[in-house]
């Protein structure tokens, strides 16, 4: 059991480093209000699915009409931010979690 | 050569190749992170390809194929909730669980809690989950073979779920997650590949004019009085018919459809198949392409089938829709072909169809047999003395007895409309397993009281909210209406919607809170590893080399 509280000493010496808030909140700041973003799209998508027919079926170009492109634009808001989310990690998240968990790892051998 | 000895011969290939991985796999599975994570060896794009197979089931393919063609645009809102909801998994789940977990969703939850009750939840929840999704799938092969194969006596559907449960089985007995894996690698490739097919000729045939599918589509299929409301919302799920319950349960199955993906255990347990956080980040982004892309060509296909088969031909095929696809596939190819095309494409899309079953079934079994052999077996019953060999024995063991289970249940339930239950395990798992990962990877404060009272409080309000759901029981139907309560000449129902999301969606997490800060349970030192663990990913589980 020795190793295992001397482990999480380690694990809580981490936590409380500059670095490691610094990614947390990296990590936060970015995935948490984008989430709130999304699900808001999203649900208002079903909202005016139920409540404003009239308005998903103005016709835009031929028989394309609004309930349409509005469905194609949550696919394209999902590409878009899956492309970003993983933007984000590999320039700003992965450089850090990849530098603490070498020290770490060097700690805790 | 007719379509169904064509059907047959397809299929049959894809089995007895699916049977040759199997066997190679098992000759691979040695270790237990070999059986439940496939020695977390996979590459990210070849698990995107598996989570487009575990993910795609009959219901994505047939079902929604068939509800756009039948009710037009509204199959459309359950493609976009199905999708939408892998951005959860990606931005706030996926790696975490990677970097924190070894083999099924409850590691991560038991990670800074009292195991045993936490994995007993769990487990409890997972298989609960798996079962309904199985169930649904098992039935819905019953009906497809008829369709396909021409079969319709109750013995020769029966025989169809016993093959399909067998074959579910030995892809998961032998070939553990390596096995299950590659079966749902080539399902995805051969899914994609037949329905592009369809899809270009359909599109090829309207001069690649969408606009002028979707007006030939409601033309044919749409409302004879105002066949416009066929491209709007509103001829399926909350009908003016049904007022304002029906709207509110259109919002309760949307909750249920984007929050749950990320609470089903046969998808969590994929992120473990990969060596890194990143790879596991790097398969959701791939399973989002194929996924997404794949509702695309549905949404063709449905209105295609609406265009060219038409509504009242498809109703009469099954009630459901659920045989628009293959219907569609055989009249594009005899359009574009003659009869011979129209016959190869038919039983094409009918073996791709049992292939997308397969690969379904065979994940969720994988995913209840890890977490009984793993949670309950050796984690609660043995308190967490079992060596690997006797866990990967039990989980064996297990997959079996699900299996027959799922058989006999599959046999019971056949004729019954169990379409309902792919979308109550979404419920349930958005109602219980989710807000339990969420707090475990985000809440400092939480702990075992309120892991408990979140999945039995969200699993629990979902399946009693069910039971008394007019989806169970309701009022006899108008003369000449179908029957579409589970247990008929009684009415017991008291809860007006279908889906129970809107209501135990925020139990579940409100059950978490009020759980967690009832108990005074807190170990910082344990969070502090989790949460350093799960973003920077020291001490995550490493591949097995071969």
């Amino acid at each position: 059991m020795t190793t295992r509280e001397h482990d999480a000493s380690v694990y809580e010496q981490v936590q409380e480093s500059s670095e490691f808030q610094d990614l947390k909140r990296r990590f936060r700041a970015w995935t948490f209000p984008m989430t709130v973003a999304f699900l808001v799209w999203y649900l208002l998508y079903v909202v005016l699915s139920g409540w404003a027919r009239d308005f998903m079926g103005i016709k835009l170009l031929g028989e394309i009409n609004v309930g349409l492109v509005f469905g194609l634009l949550q696919f394209v808001s999902t590409f878009l931010i899956a492309w970003a989310y993983s933007r984000h990690a590999e320039r700003k998240l992965d450089p850090i979690a990849d530098k603490l968990r070498h020290e770490v790892e060097e700690k805790t051998q | 050569m007719s379509s169904t000895t064509l059907g047959m011969i397809l299929f049959l290939a894809f089995v007895a190749a699916t049977l040759g991985i199997t066997f190679w796999a098992s000759r691979q599975t040695k270790t237990a992170a070999d059986y439940y994570a496939g020695g977390r060896s996979f590459s990210g794009v070849q698990n995107g390809l598996a989570i487009g197979g575990d993910y795609m089931s009959a219901a994505s393919f047939l079902g929604i194929a068939g509800i756009i063609a039948l009710s037009g645009y509204d199959g459309f809102l359950y493609s976009i909730g199905f999708l939408v909801a892998w951005l959860v998994a990606l931005l706030l789940v996926a790696e975490l669980m990677r970097n924190s977990g070894k083999f099924t969703m409850a590691d991560v939850l038991a990670f800074r809690m009292s195991p045993r009750p936490v994995r007993t939840a769990a487990g409890v929840s997972t298989i609960v989950v798996s079962i309904f999704y199985l169930l649904a799938q098992m039935v819905g092969a019953g009906a497809l073979v008829g369709l396909l194969l021409g079969i319709t006596t109750e013995a020769g559907k029966m025989w169809t779920i016993i093959g399909v449960g067998a074959l579910m089985i030995i892809y998961v007995v032998f070939g553990g997650m390596k096995g299950t894996t590659w079966v749902q690698i080539v399902k995805a490739v051969l899914l994609m590949g037949g329905a592009a097919l369809v899809t270009l000729l359909v599109l090829g045939k309207f001069g690649f004019n969408l606009s002028a599918l979707l007006g030939q589509a409601a033309a044919t299929s749409g409302p004879k009085a105002n066949p416009g409301n066929f491209l709007i919302p509103g001829l399926k799920y909350g009908t003016d018919a049904q007022g304002l319950a029906g709207k509110i349960d259109l919002i309760s199955l949307g909750l249920a459809l984007v929050l749950g993906t990320a609470g089903l255990p046969h998808i969590l347990i994929r992120f473990y198949t990969v060596p890194t956080a990143k790879d596991a980040r790097k398969s959701v982004l791939w399973g989002i392409g194929i996924i997404g892309v794949f509702y695309l060509l549905t949404l063709v296909l449905g209105f295609g089938a609406a265009a060219l088969v038409g509504k009242t031909a498809i109703a009469a095929g099954d009630a459901a829709g659920n045989t628009a696809a293959p219907m569609l596939a055989q009249q594009i190819g005899e359009d574009m072909f003659g009869p011979v095309g129209g016959t190869i494409l038919l039983a094409l899309i009918g073996a791709v169809a049992f292939a997308t079953i397969l690969a379904v079934v065979a994940g969720l079994t994988l995913a209840s047999s890890s977490s009984f052999a793993h949670d309950l077996y050796a984690h609660v019953f043995r308190r967490g003395q079992a060596s690997e060999r006797q866990e990967v024995v039990v989980a064996r063991i297990s997959a079996f007895v699900i299996g027959a289970v799922a058989i006999g249940l599959g046999i019971l339930a056949q004729g019954q409309n169990v379409a309902f239950l792919v979308a109550l395990a979404f419920a349930v798992a958005a109602s219980g397993n989710l807000p339990a990962i969420l707090y475990s990877l985000f809440w400092k404060r939480f702990n075992t009281s309120g892991a408990v009272a979140a999945i039995y409080g969200g699993l629990g309000s979902a399946l009693l909210l069910v039971i008394f759901s007019p989806v169970v029981s309701a009022p006899p139907p108008a003369a000449g209406a179908p029957v579409t309560a589970l247990i008929h000449g009684v009415d017991f129902h008291w809860f007006p919607l279908s889906n129970p999301g809107i209501v135990s969606i925020p139990l579940g997490f409100l059950c978490g809170w009020l759980g967690t800060v009832l108990s005074k349970e807190y170990n910082a030192a344990k969070y502090a590893e989790i949460e350093v663990r799960s973003l920077t990913g020291v001490g995550a589980e490493k591949a097995t080399g071969h």
